[in-house]
């Protein structure tokens, strides 16, 4: 059961807004799909995203996924702890496997996201 | 018992070598060199005896599996026997002891060589100039796409794309990246061959090249090869051929029949170079008479003469290494050729095949065969039904290491779930099939009853499964002393 | 059948009734009947075992070689000693036979093998880290500009002129026809890269900076004021070095090098007409995911035991396809297993000896070769083990006369470089003897 007040996106990232600040990470899918995560490389503090492109890349013994952003905006808070444990994304993906936090640029962007239930759907399409 | 590292094994004042004593007149170091550009300090390297240097890597050697030592049937690599004969001729002075700049005229032998592999690989293929130059496959791949890339900014035609099928190894798309060109993949149908209309919706006039692999990875030949051809060549691309499985065509089909322009051949798969374990090989690349004039300088022309470098071509890509070749490596496959001749190579095709059906016709009672009809020489079976033990292919090519088997090749293609690439070559005997047929049933018998037994694999090595995560995080890349206090 | 097929045909009828084929034609039904070939390949026949090795004598009596002739010739290929403890282990079938260690368990010989390469090249070259092996060093110093690129994205390559001729070519393939990055070439003064004129030419565009040293006139580069004005900007510092001279002179990682890589032949390879070779990449640590190629990591087992695995597999072709590092698959191994043996075996002492040997008996020879009238050098610069030399006939005139006398002369410089015309290139190695190098000086002695 995805936690519902996140938004989704079909690359498998997850958002949480407060006001204009926009936290990503990663859904438990994901982390399933990756297996063991060995490094994360995420962006610097005051660098920008656009929604849609690369952010980042996860990486596991046997593959590397890129993130992808949600949303446009001036990255201003990075998991610092990510680069030392990456576990932590599988461990807790919701909550302490937070990657960035965006001030975003475009609130309008969040309307093309998905929501829980329609996340859900997805996952269960691409098990099939 | 672990063997230590080289360096664990070094105690001052051992030596590995004599050398002689200086016999010139010798001048001070700092007058010779400023001595800001003097090394202070040590080399950092071993000081180890000439009886540990021979047990240490002779030991090294006793944990490692070779074609010598085990049957190694990796899917999409032809471990094919090495003919010792090939490793002696190689190794004459003749041939090793040759400088690269030596005068022409004195290197005739080589010259030769370089030159008849060209017109030999020609006649199989079909292909019209072949260059020996590239050092691997994937060399050959990004050599072949740089010359279509010269061929199109002539003609001032913008094409920047690549087809690749999803059954496609590694290199086809890393080497289009590396060229600049943008990679767009081609769906297999349910037969395993390329979806034609997925290609026609892809082909269109900003297509460079498709890369083809014939028989795909999946084992199969391309049944619509001819109209995949014309689909290409009707909109001005050129049909690439990844030359890897050629072991299933030798004698069989010229690739040139099937409408490829440009290919590469791995020397090292087919034509019974060593591995080395993970190289050196050789991938020639050929081409119609079209893109001949593209080839990486220099190429080996005859004339009344002799043999001799043509390093004057106006419109070559230029020069992709230093020197002409991986010349030993094309040797032993010159040899292979020569050894066997116009009535061996068929010979070699049609008993790959079979090997690899006879396997697979015994296996696939006992494995899921996702594409199950009649393969060339190598094919894919899946372990998806043992997902259910939550056993995965993984622990089957783990546990196949117990029996004393090189396990096949496994996750590729990417198109198979829980994929098994099986490639038996034609130089191994039936009892040795057999044996490897035994061992898979007794690995599922054990799937069934005791999956731990593969889960834990390899029991019998002197090592357990490796921790690859551990590898991953810990980058550990070389060795280092221990610091004071550790 | 040949001996290489072990079927007979007994066993061939016993698979195909398994299979439920009639004949082995009948496997190929799957290609169409327009397709195959009709008749057999135009090859010649085949040959015995004997009948080959005969052939394959004659063929390679057509060459002189090495053991004929005493070689002064360098650039880019040198006449080293090699123990013969290199040929014998390198030759275990269990090593050469064997493929790219996937299956870690399988292949813990070449992994530990190839670690210890690893480690004996990053102490050695005093860099952070080194891959598993490339082709050779023009393809290594054209991935080490393509790292740089994908590190700055920037549009410029500057090249000393001073970088060997044929890397240079390569460079120019790999960088400005595939990458469409612009390259400059960095005239040179006295035999090394012209500082004034790299100040001139670097700018933040500048991707990398690349040299050699010793460079392919054998002289030693102003490596420290190079890196200087180089890393005034974002760009890389490139150089391509020498590794036996390493034996003696400072490693790259002492003067703050980015990028060092190296043909890795003098180590132990042998000298082929070219190939194969190896090619040397190591890099400081903060480019280790961007590498190129293969490298093993150490790791264990359950039982704790130490073991060795391909690691940061994710950044290569098999795995990361259109997004690797580089399309790198096979590698040259076996040329580094030969290079770690060949390190273990001359060890610290070795080495370091070999180097000075080098520098003793070039330094030897140009001495005596400058003092033949008309011979002079081309630059006044500190040399390791090949030296230019300005001759007073023509380098074809040389050259003849020495072969005649069983001697390989030196490069002749004209062919690359139009200034240097009548300049020889002399590559003295710790083979060459007192007695060989006083021949070659009476020879040259004799020309006019």
């Amino acid at each position: 059961m995805e936690p519902k007040d996140l938004k989704y996106t079909e690359t498998h990232e997850w958002v949480k807004v407060d006001k204009d600040i926009a936290t990503v990470g990663i859904t438990d899918f994901a982390t399933k799909q990756l297996t063991d995560l060995v490094y994360v490389e995420l962006p610097s503090v005051g660098a920008k995203v656009t929604k849609g492109s690369s952010l980042g890349v996860v990486e596991s013994v046997k593959a590397v996924s890129d993130l992808y952003s949600p949303v446009s905006g001036k990255v201003v808070k990075v998991n610092e702890k990510l680069s030392k444990e990456p576990e932590i994304i599988t461990q807790d993906p919701y909550g302490e496997g937070w990657m960035i936090k965006v001030k975003m640029e475009d609130q309008t962007e969040l309307d093309t996201l998905m929501d829980s239930e329609e996340y859900e759907e997805l996952v269960k399409k691409e098990k099939e | 018992m672990r063997e230590p590292l080289i360096f664990e094994k070094s105690r001052p004042e051992r030596k590995g070598c004599s050398l002689p004593e200086c016999d010139v007149d010798q001048e001070s170091l700092e007058k010779l060199i400023p001595k800001k550009y003097l090394r202070q300090g040590t080399l950092g390297l071993p000081h180890v005896s000439e009886p540990d240097v021979v047990r240490h890597f002779t030991r090294l050697s006793q944990q490692n599996m070779g074609v010598d030592t085990n049957f190694y049937p990796l899917g999409s690599c032809t471990m094919k026997y090495n003919p010792k004969v090939n490793e002696d001729i190689a190794n004459l002075p003749g041939f090793t002891r040759v400088h690269p700049y030596q005068a022409e005229a004195v290197v005739q032998g080589t010259l030769q060589i370089i030159y008849e592999m060209d017109k030999l690989l020609c006649e199989l293929s079909g292909m019209d100039r072949v260059s020996l130059q590239p050092a691997a496959g994937a060399h050959g791949e990004l050599t072949s796409l740089m010359m279509i890339k010269a061929y199109y900014e002539d003609k001032k035609e913008e094409r920047d794309t690549v087809l690749i099928p999803d059954s496609a190894h590694g290199t086809n798309p890393a080497s289009s990246h590396l060229c600049g060109f943008r990679t767009v993949v081609v769906k297999s149908n349910k037969d395993g061959g390329i979806d034609l209309e997925d290609l026609k919706g892809k082909m269109s006039e900003r297509v460079a090249a498709l890369m083809l692999t014939i028989p795909n990875t999946l084992g199969l030949f391309e049944r619509n090869i001819l109209e995949v051809s014309r689909i290409i060549h009707d909109r001005g691309g050129f049909l690439y051929l990844d030359g890897a499985n050629l072991n299933a065509l030798l004698g069989i089909v010229k690739p040139s029949d099937l409408g490829i322009d440009i290919m590469h051949f791995n020397l090292h798969k087919t034509f019974s170079t060593p591995h080395g374990g993970g190289g050196p090989g050789s991938g020639p690349l050929g081409v119609k008479e079209k893109l001949a004039a593209y080839l990486p300088v220099p190429t080996v022309e005859k004339d009344k003469k002799g043999y001799y470098f043509d390093h004057d071509r106006a419109r070559s890509i230029g020069k992709v290494r230093s020197f002409y070749g991986n010349i030993e490596v094309i040797i032993k496959a010159y040899c292979y050729l020569r050894f066997l001749g116009r009535e061996g190579l068929k010979k070699v095709s049609q008993n790959a095949v079979l090997n690899a059906n006879y396997l697979m016709s015994k296996l696939k009672r006992y494995f899921y065969l996702p594409y199950d009809q009649p393969c060339m020489h190598e094919f894919v079976l899946s372990a998806e039904d043992q997902k259910m033990k939550d056993v995965r292919t993984l622990d089957i090519a783990k546990r196949l290491l117990d029996f004393g088997f090189h396990p096949p090749t496994i996750y590729f293609p990417l198109i198979v779930k829980e994929a098994l690439m099986i490639e038996p070559t034609e130089t191994e005997s039936k009892e040795t099939l057999d044996e490897f047929v035994s061992s898979m049933i007794q690995i599922k018998k054990e799937i069934e009853e005791d999956p731990s037994l593969l889960k834990e694999a390899p029991h019998n090595l002197s090592i357990g499964r490796l921790d690859e995560v551990k590898a991953a995080k810990e980058l550990k890349l070389r060795w280092e002393e221990k610091k004071s206090g550790d | 059948m040949n001996p290489y097929i072990p079927n007979t045909e007994e066993d061939q009828e016993e698979m195909l009734k398994e299979i439920g084929a009639k004949s082995i034609e009948d496997l190929f039904a799957s290609i169409p009947q327009n397709l195959r070939l009709k008749t057999d390949l135009n090859l010649p026949s085949s040959l015995s075992e004997m009948e080959l090795v005969n052939e394959l004598k004659g063929l390679s009596r057509k060459n002189a070689h090495l053991d004929e002739y005493v070689s002064f010739l360098g650039a880019g290929s040198y006449d080293h000693f090699v123990p013969s403890l290199v040929d014998h282990l390198s030759s275990r079938p269990e090593f050469y036979t064997s493929y790219t260690p996937y299956q870690a368990e399988a292949s813990q010989g070449m992994l530990q093998a190839t670690y210890e390469y690893q480690s004996l090249i990053c102490k050695l070259f005093k860099m952070d880290v080194c891959n598993a092996s490339l082709y050779e060093g023009a393809t290594a110093l054209a991935e080490a500009a393509v790292l740089a690129h994908n590190v700055n994205h920037g549009s410029k390559v500057l090249v000393a002129k001073t970088v060997h001729p044929e890397y240079r070519q390569v460079l120019t393939t790999y960088i400005k026809k595939t990458l469409g990055l612009s390259m400059i070439e960095i005239d040179c003064e006295n035999g090394v890269t012209d500082l004034t004129k790299l100040e001139e030419k670097i700018d933040k565009d500048t991707s990398c900076v690349v040299i050699q040293n010793p460079n392919f006139f054998g002289c030693l580069e102003k490596v420290s004021e190079i890196e200087e004005i180089t890393h005034q900007t974002d760009s890389l510092y490139i150089v391509s070095v020498d590794p036996i001279s390493l034996g003696l002179l400072v490693p790259p990682g002492e003067y703050n090098v980015d990028i060092a890589v190296a043909e890795g032949q003098a180590l132990g390879c042998k000298l082929n007409f070219g190939g194969p070779y190896l090619g040397i990449f190591t890099a400081k640590k903060e480019f280790l995911r961007k590498i190129p190629g293969r490298i093993v990591g150490e790791t264990s087992d359950k039982k704790g035991r130490r073991g060795f695995a391909l690691t940061l597999q994710t950044r290569e072709q098999h795995i990361r396809r259109e997004k690797a590092t580089s399309n790198i698959c096979t590698n040259h191994a076996l040329n580094a297993l030969r290079a770690a043996i060949y390190l273990s075996t001359l060890g610290e002492e070795g080495l370091a000896k070999v180097a000075a040997l080098c520098l003793q008996k070039s330094h030897y020879a140009a001495k005596r070769i400058y003092q033949i009238p008309g011979f002079e050098p081309a630059f006044k610069r500190a040399f390791f083990k090949e030296f230019a030399v300005r001759c007073p006939v023509s380098p074809g005139k040389i050259n003849k006369l020495l072969w005649d006398n069983k001697i390989l002369g030196g490069f002749d410089l004209g062919r690359f470089y139009p200034e240097l015309k009548n300049s020889l290139l002399f590559s003295v190695t710790e083979k060459r003897t007192r007695e060989e190098i006083d021949k070659l000086t009476l020879l040259l002695e004799d020309i006019r």
